[in-house]
């Protein structure tokens, strides 16, 4: 066995006392546990008789990140359809915005999560939310991170631009604090003032930092002149332009030029006077101690490790990444405090070790969400081949199998795992034929939703499950009608006989056919069984007989027992049937037929003479039967008679 | 396809409803009412789009559908219609059917230190005033009441169970019940006259029932041939109520006449998979919308034989309208419907996708004016506010 990564967490159920046993049953994204009846010795007590259900997943019944899972399935459906065989280069812009499409889903939820967690009364609701709105956020820098180290994988120069950006966006309290001190009535004055000032130094946004300088100069005129130089420093920081004509090396060139003017700046002491600007320009030189005596204007490593390389490395390849991170973060957090699971999975990233990221990510998060689209989305951008697990099929395959699953335990999300299990090659349609035949059936209207998703997958064996659950539970209720129908969409013969068989003992009983408008409609689907067309055949002589159309009766009729359509059980009620044709005036049966007839009757009552010897039948029934026999006999001899007068007689 | 505006709702919606607006005033509808269904507790919900109602909200920019107010809904809604304003009909998979009232009351708050305009304080709330359990069951469980249909106050509800039940608005007890009206489940029910409804049940039939008379047989049986494909839906034509839409198991449409003849008068091919409603333009017929299981809303549009709208083509000249109704049967008459205008207007049928590519069922659609709503199993519900018609 394989050590595992993290000690597993323990959860305790309070109801089962201890030195009890337990039981536990898998199920797909939960677990049943019970206490089992086993009693230790010296043991006592009643036992428990509760079952608890133990998840592990709870987002999935969060009915904002319910949001989330609706949205992303919609685009990972997307995902999907985009062509293999497509260049590398013209598919690299279209993951790179589904992976934007992706954030802005996840920004979208986290706002509303905000905003209730802030309008909300109730406490617990409020840190629930809150807490959802952490992990969203972790989320979202993570896969911003992922987005523009892997998926994008700017070349250097482009790269710097990127991070800075990915840093602005998770460092976003500068801008609500700088609002706080420009809406005072003096903002030079506040006291946050040269916070937000080194702030957005840290960050780059020197356009903001020399207009807010320009309010600090204003209210010193004597150092005016030392304000102006910092300005013209400020506005001279060159900055990689991707889309110009200038080349990295004359960008290098341009940066170095700089560079050493900001140090001759420092050198000779241009700012001494003014602590703040010599920290401006200290920050501007890239100085790790200076910028390390501003951790908590940093707040992270990473923003510390952005904001060196835009000061000491800004034309930084990707493939040098992973030593400035490490360094970063080692300069950065105290020898004494140990990384959380975020720092390691940030610098796991930077290392470009995907699958370590994934495998953090999964362990740190409570849900399947984020790895399983994440993961998803790097195999479609060729970024996880090497790699295969040694159980299931891959790991993009093995993470989208979890989440589906999980979904399809909810009772009323498990349609958009559907489309996640059509795209497992390996196991998903194993997957998907196990769920689906659970979803339980509450109308008709959902059976027809889940056998439409089987039957455009050819799943025959489910489609015919389903019918059958609808056709019983019809029958159950009594529904003869629409048990048949969904045993015939089923081609389920053997039960479409048995409902055949229940509507002609209901005839037998009385007298009369029930649901007349499905009978008379079947059609082709008749020959599913034969019982069925006996059935829809005897209907129809019936109508032949309404409409007095009585020699196509008689024919029909007599069909039914010599084509042996008609079970034999049948024959007596079919005789009968047969009588008042034979009693009619005209002549009906020919000759033939009338010998038909008779040897059906013959055959008919030596079989029944064998059974009758054999069981005790009650006197009376048996005298109604002779006198049936009697009856018929009599009418098939009269009738016989005049036919074979009426076919000898010569017409002249 | 800019003019949809999508909103995700964390509940699959089975059916989307637009409030009927009032004949007076020429106003754009405003407010529409949904069903969930497949939750664990499913709701009725009344959602506005307009733009001068003030509900606290500061989200969703102008145009976004704001919650009003939701009520618990017992089963999933498998239907829902306005019986009047403010008064809601729903169908219930539980057999139920009820009747939600919405309250809009502009209270005037007490609070004189309120600084916001009272009039925008409109308080919306939604409860239940009449309820009749088990309105559809079989002997020993519940049935699902799979349509509901109202003219107020009359009240048709028709089930799985093959059941026909009629009521009243204002009476407690059951009006009127048709037992073992279909032997297969009924799937949908419309009026065609005030007192004759067609039903459409899973063995491809349309059954048309009048109501004077006291027999419990359909008095016409119509049924697409043979093949017996289930129908799910049925509309018809606002003007000529002889023309009938439905919409089947597979996505086929069809075009009936119920003068003439027991099989439909067109098929067109439309869906890939079940189409679950089928509408008619209500004051513009020659636009009919479909939706479906395959994820698509299809928007149909038949172009009238001159350029002039249809319901002036009979009246040029009086001559004419007499002239046609001493025609016989089967010779040209001058007012036609597109719709059954025969094999020549498919060529003239112009079909266009009004939703973006999506996957998961578009369950329902309503259409009012130039508005059109739908909700989807993707959770999400569609508003278009620009329908060309």
């Amino acid at each position: 066995m394989e050590e595992v990564d993290v000690e597993p967490t323990i959860t305790n159920i309070p109801a089962i006392s201890d030195g009890k046993h337990m039981g536990f049953a898998w199920g797909p994204g939960d677990i049943l546990v019970y206490e089992t009846r086993y009693k230790a010795s010296g043991a006592s007590g009643s036992g428990c008789s509760f079952i608890h259900e133990i998840r592990k997943d709870e987002d999935i019944y969060s009915p904002i990140l319910r949001k989330l899972f609706n949205e992303s399935h919609h685009i990972f459906v997307g995902l999907q359809t985009i062509r293999e065989d497509l260049p590398s280069k013209s598919k690299k812009p279209q993951f790179v915005s589904i992976s934007k499409n992706y954030r802005s889903v996840i920004r979208a939820c986290m706002e509303e999560l905000q905003q209730v967690a802030v309008s909300t009364k109730n406490t617990e609701l409020a840190t629930q939310c809150g807490n959802q709105v952490s992990i969203l956020l972790a989320i979202e820098l993570i896969w911003n991170l992922c987005e523009v180290l892997f998926i994008d994988a700017a070349p250097a120069g482009s790269l710097l631009l990127h991070l800075l950006d990915w840093v602005r966006l998770h460092k976003a309290d500068v801008d609500e604090k700088a609002r706080e001190v420009l809406q005072s009535e003096s903002p030079a004055e506040h006291r946050d003032y040269w916070d937000v000032v080194v702030s957005y130094v840290l960050q780059g946004r020197l356009e903001e930092v020399r207009q807010m300088l320009v309010k600090q100069a204003n209210l010193q005129p004597a150092a005016r002149s030392m304000y102006k130089q910092m300005d013209t420093l400020l506005s001279k920081m060159p900055f990689y332009n991707p889309g110009g004509t200038q080349t990295l090396t004359e960008f290098d060139v341009k940066w170095r030029h700089w560079h050493e003017e900001v140090d001759r700046c420092l050198q000779d002491n241009s700012f001494a006077s003014n602590r703040h600007l010599e920290l401006i320009c200290k920050i501007l030189l890239g100085d790790e101690d200076t910028l390390l005596d501003h951790k908590e204007l940093l707040g992270t490593w990473y923003h510390f490790l952005v904001t060196r390389l835009l000061f000491c490395h800004p034309t930084v390849k990707l493939t040098e990444l992973h030593y400035y991170a490490q360094s970063c973060m080692t300069m950065f957090l105290d020898s004494r405090s140990v990384p959380e699971p975020l720092d390691n999975i940030l610098l796991a990233a930077f290392e470009f070790d995907i699958h370590q990221v994934i495998k953090e990510c999964s362990i740190a998060l409570n849900n399947w969400w984020f790895v399983a689209h994440l993961t998803d989305l790097l195999d479609h951008c060729k970024l996880l081949q090497s790699h295969n697990l040694h159980f299931g099929s891959n790991l993009r395959e093995f993470l989208l199998l979890e989440y589906a699953s999980g979904l399809f335990t909810h009772h009323s999300l498990w349609q958009l795992a559907v489309d996640y299990f059509d795209h497992c090659p390996e196991f998903g349609r194993v997957y998907l034929e196990l769920q689906i035949e659970r979803v339980p059936l509450e109308t008709e209207r959902k059976a027809l939703k889940v056998l439409r998703v089987c039957e455009q997958r050819q799943m025959s064996e489910q489609v015919r499950s389903i019918c059958k659950i609808m056709a019983m539970r019809a029958l159950r209720n009594n529904r003869l009608g629409s048990a048949l129908s969904w045993s015939i969409r089923a081609k389920d013969a053997a039960f479409a006989t048995l409902i055949s068989e229940r509507f002609l003992q209901d005839y037998c009983a009385k007298g009369t056919f029930s649901d007349l408008d499905l009978i008379d409609n079947l059609g082709p689907a008749m020959l599913l069984s034969d019982r069925l067309t006996f059935l829809g055949k005897y209907r129809e002589f019936h109508k032949l007989y309404g409409e007095k159309r009585f020699r196509e009766a008689a024919k029909l009729l007599l069909s039914l027992m010599t084509a042996k359509i008609a079970p034999q059980s049948f024959w007596m009620t079919l005789l009968t049937d047969a009588l008042p044709l034979l009693e009619q005036k005209e002549v009906i049966f020919t000759a033939d037929q009338t010998y038909e007839l008779m040897f059906c009757l013959e055959e008919l009552t030596s079989s029944l003479n064998i059974t009758a010897s054999s069981t005790d039948r009650p006197m009376q029934e048996e005298d109604v039967e002779v006198t049936k026999v009697e009856l018929l006999r009599l009418a098939l001899a009269r009738n016989l008679a005049q036919a074979i007068v009426k076919e000898g007689t010569v017409e002249i | 396809m800019e003019s949809i505006n999508a909103k995700y709702v964390s509940q699959k919606i089975s059916k989307t409803k637009w409030r009927p607006v009032s004949h007076s005033d020429l106003q754009l509808p405003e407010i529409f009412a949904t069903g969930s269904w497949d939750n664990e507790d499913n709701r009725i919900s009344i959602w506005s789009i307009g733009s001068n109602l003030s509900t606290g909200m500061e989200d969703g920019f102008e145009g976004d559908p704001q919650l009003l107010c939701e009520h618990k809904h017992d089963g999933d809604v498998l239907d829902l219609q306005f019986l009047d304003q403010d008064r809601i009909v729903t169908a219930s998979s539980t057999g139920a059917v009820t009747i939600f009232r919405h309250h809009q009351n502009s209270q005037v708050l007490a609070f004189e230190f309120l600084l916001v305009d009272p009039e925008v304080l409109l308080v919306q709330t939604i409860s239940v005033s009449q309820l009749w359990a088990r309105a559809h069951r079989y002997p020993c469980d519940n049935a699902p009441c799979t349509g509901v249909v109202c003219s107020s106050p009359e009240i048709v509800t028709v089930g799985e169970d093959g059941r026909i039940v009629v009521f009243r608005a204002d009476q407690e007890g059951v009006v009127r019940v048709i037992e073992n009206a279909d032997s297969s489940t009924i799937h949908a029910v419309t009026y065609l006259r005030t007192t004759e409804i067609l039903t459409v049940n899973s063995i491809g039939q349309l059954k048309l029932w009048d109501f004077r008379q006291q027999s419990n047989s359909p008095s016409q049986i119509l049924s697409l041939s043979g093949d017996r494909v289930p129908l799910h839906c049925v509309d018809r034509h606002p003007n000529q109520q002889h023309i009938v839409a439905t919409g089947g198991q597979d996505g086929m449409l069809c075009v009936w006449d119920v003068r003439q003849g027991n099989t439909p008068f067109s098929l067109m091919e439309a869906h890939t998979a079940e189409m679950w409603e089928v509408h008619f333009h209500p004051t513009n017929p020659d636009h009919l919308f479909t939706c479906s299981e395959d994820g698509s809303l299809l928007h149909w549009e038949t172009s009238s034989h001159s350029d002039m709208p249809s319901f002036l083509q009979g009246g040029r000249n009086s001559s004419m309208v007499s002239r046609s109704a001493m025609a016989p049967a089967g010779g040209k008459q001058p007012l036609i419907s597109a719709w059954l205008s025969g094999d020549s207007s498919k060529g003239r049928l112009e079909t266009t996708h009004m939703l973006p590519s999506q996957t998961l069922s578009v369950n329902s659609l309503d259409v009012l004016g130039p508005c059109l709503v739908c909700g989807t199993d993707g959770e999400a519900i569609f508003v278009n506010r620009q329908v060309p018609v």
